[in-house]
């Protein structure tokens, strides 16, 4: 009898010639796919030129996207910008250009499927596993390797399962839910694991609330995070005209998890992250009041077009408070697109928000709304390290697009 | 090979934005340059007060974080000999090794800020040389240990024409 495997077991299994591994293996695994952004692509590159002086394995299947300093904002970075342009060309790679947006939602809505093993030069890269790939951050150096080789070493990793049932309360998503949980397992907790989101909650949430899940599996350390497929993963495939790529993955029957975690959903309140890590979680209620100098709704976690239609609701026919900057970012030109069409963005702007190209905007401290000494920001990103939106004296709290916006309204973290 | 120097303490969840400042992302093509501000956030002075073969020695989860390739670079660049830690963040320390920067897991509590540290690679054995006292260091994967003796994995790689690692 076959060994009842987890998809991560699956998946890399799938990628080693036929081999059969488990949790604990290293193994040289072939990728489907490696990626690297405008931070990360031109060491890559530079890596590259020394394995095989450009050549990629699979030029089709290796992307660069422009996004995190985009459009650039110094001489330096439009440097890096054209390395990257022409290396691409001079080497058939795929190039996503300034204004498509964060590379995670494009990978998502055009090159990923789900089976697939997934490198990328962005910590972030473990958002993919949402739609059933084994997608996982690494640095320039592993990313070049996969570039060039079309293969990789890699641990096989235990998987935690993470089983969440209960029905989210009104004005609690699913930022509010990992926040809670990197809150329970930690910053480090779950380091090298693979973390399977389970359970009726994630059952009957959209792609795009179990995007946000997955994005932040690495704020707990995670080597990825991972949701089984479904009808949902088949209908966002269809959406993006990929029907035909969708296979249903899941852990076996038996399969061995290092660790079960039950959460119920339906006790979480809206939550936010304060400073200076993810992990640092606390209720909403308890915070309400702290006045804010700026509030950003976007990034690969939560700029989502669902996302944008729950701040929509809440900014319609109100303003932000005069002392509260609000930024607003697309995570994708698709997005953008049908924001527009929806009249969101109409919305915001009424708002007063000042509504930016898709791309990362503020959140990496490059351009868009680096903060001033002494101010704070709430945003929906994924991170509030020391320094991280440029400048180490100030201060960054993360929470849900619904927090954010009801929060710009009244010029401080509060709740509807 | 035997490794000499002083400690440089830092805490717990040292991230790659104290390591490599998200506003220097314009000098990420110029790593000397890079390098002058290597743990900054954490230590505005760092870069003028160590000396090369000085080592980093942290808490827990030194390297969370971003991807960027360029904090373990500027740390190896800059000549520090090796960061020590209760425990690493798991793309840092891949990172790490995949460039040739050794990374060593231990009990950090046993050493205080500039103890002069010497570590010997083939006995395992970290002595810290101003306390009188040894430190165990937890063993890397055969894998990595490969990796690191090959100077990295773009010299692996080349070495051994691919992989030769599992």
């Amino acid at each position: 009898m076959k060994t009842p495997k987890t998809i991560s077991e699956k998946i890399i299994s799938e990628h080693t010639g036929g081999k059969s591994v488990i949790a604990g293996e290293f193994v040289v695994a072939n990728i489907d796919l490696a990626m690297a952004q405008d931070g990360t692509g031109p060491l890559t590159i530079q890596e590259i030129k020394k394995l095989t002086k450009g050549k990629l394995a699979n030029p089709k299947k290796t992307i660069f996207f422009i996004d995190h300093s985009a459009p650039s904002c110094r001489k330096e970075l439009s440097n890096a910008h054209k390395t990257i342009r022409e290396f691409a060309k001079e080497n058939g790679a795929v190039l996503s250009e300034v204004g498509k947006g964060v590379c995670h939602q494009l990978l998502v809505e055009s090159y990923v499927n789900p089976g697939d093993l997934v490198i990328g030069a962005d910590s972030h890269t473990c958002t993919s596993g949402a739609i059933g790939a084994f997608a996982t951050g690494m640095g320039s150096t592993d990313v070049a390797v996969g570039m060039a080789l079309g293969k990789i070493w890699l641990k096989v990793p235990e998987t935690w399962k993470i089983e969440i049932s209960g029905k989210l309360k009104e004005n609690v998503y699913s930022k509010d839910l990992i926040l809670y949980i990197i809150g329970k397992i930690g910053a480090d907790g779950a380091t090298y694991k693979a973390l399977e989101f389970t359970g009726s909650t994630i059952q009957n949430m959209s792609m795009s609330e179990r995007l946000t899940l997955t994005n932040m599996a690495v704020e707990a350390g995670a080597k990825t995070g991972i949701i089984e497929t479904d009808s949902k993963t088949k209908n966002f495939l269809k959406k993006y005209g990929r029907a035909n790529r969708f296979r249903h993955i899941f852990s076996d029957e038996g399969a061995k998890f290092e660790k079960v975690i039950k959460i119920d959903a339906s006790i979480i309140e809206p939550v936010v992250s304060c400073p200076d890590t993810v992990d640092n979680v606390q209720s909403v209620r308890k915070l309400k009041g702290l006045k804010i100098d700026q509030v950003f709704i976007g990034t690969c976690t939560n700029g989502r077009i669902e996302d944008l239609r729950i701040a929509a609701r809440i900014l319609k026919k109100k303003k932000r408070h005069t002392n509260t900057r609000l930024i607003v970012i697309p995570a994708s030109q698709t997005i953008y697109s049908e924001a527009l069409k929806e009249g969101l963005i109409k919305i915001f702007v009424d708002a007063d928000a000042v509504v930016l190209a898709p791309g990362c905007g503020p959140c990496v401290g490059v351009h868009e709304g680096i903060l001033a000494d002494g101010e704070i920001c709430l945003s929906t990103q994924n991170r509030n390290f020391k320094g991280r939106m440029g400048n180490p004296n100030s201060k960054i709290y993360l929470c849900s697009p619904a927090t954010a916006a009801i929060s710009a309204i009244r010029g401080e973290i509060a709740i509807k | 090979m035997i490794l000499k120097g002083k400690a440089w303490k830092f805490g717990d969840s040292i991230s790659t934005d104290h390591i490599t400042p998200g506003r220097y992302f314009h000098l990420r093509t110029n790593l000397p340059e890079l390098a002058k501000h290597v743990l900054e956030d954490a230590d505005p002075d760092f870069a003028k007060k160590f000396s090369k073969g000085d080592f980093v020695v942290a808490g827990l989860n030194f390297g969370l974080g971003s991807s960027r390739e360029h904090a373990p670079q500027i740390i190896k660049i800059s000549g520090l000999n090796a960061v020590l830690a209760k425990s690493f963040a798991r793309i840092f320390f891949r990172n790490a090794i995949n460039i040739g920067l050794l990374v060593l897991e231990c009990d950090t509590d046993k050493i205080k800020q500039r103890d002069e540290i010497e570590i010997n690679l083939e006995k395992g054995i970290i002595k810290n040389l101003t306390q009188k006292t040894e430190i165990v260091f937890k063993p890397l994967p055969k894998v990595m240990v490969t990796i690191l003796k090959d100077k990295g994995l773009v010299n692996h790689i080349k070495k051994h024409n691919g992989f030769n690692l599992t």
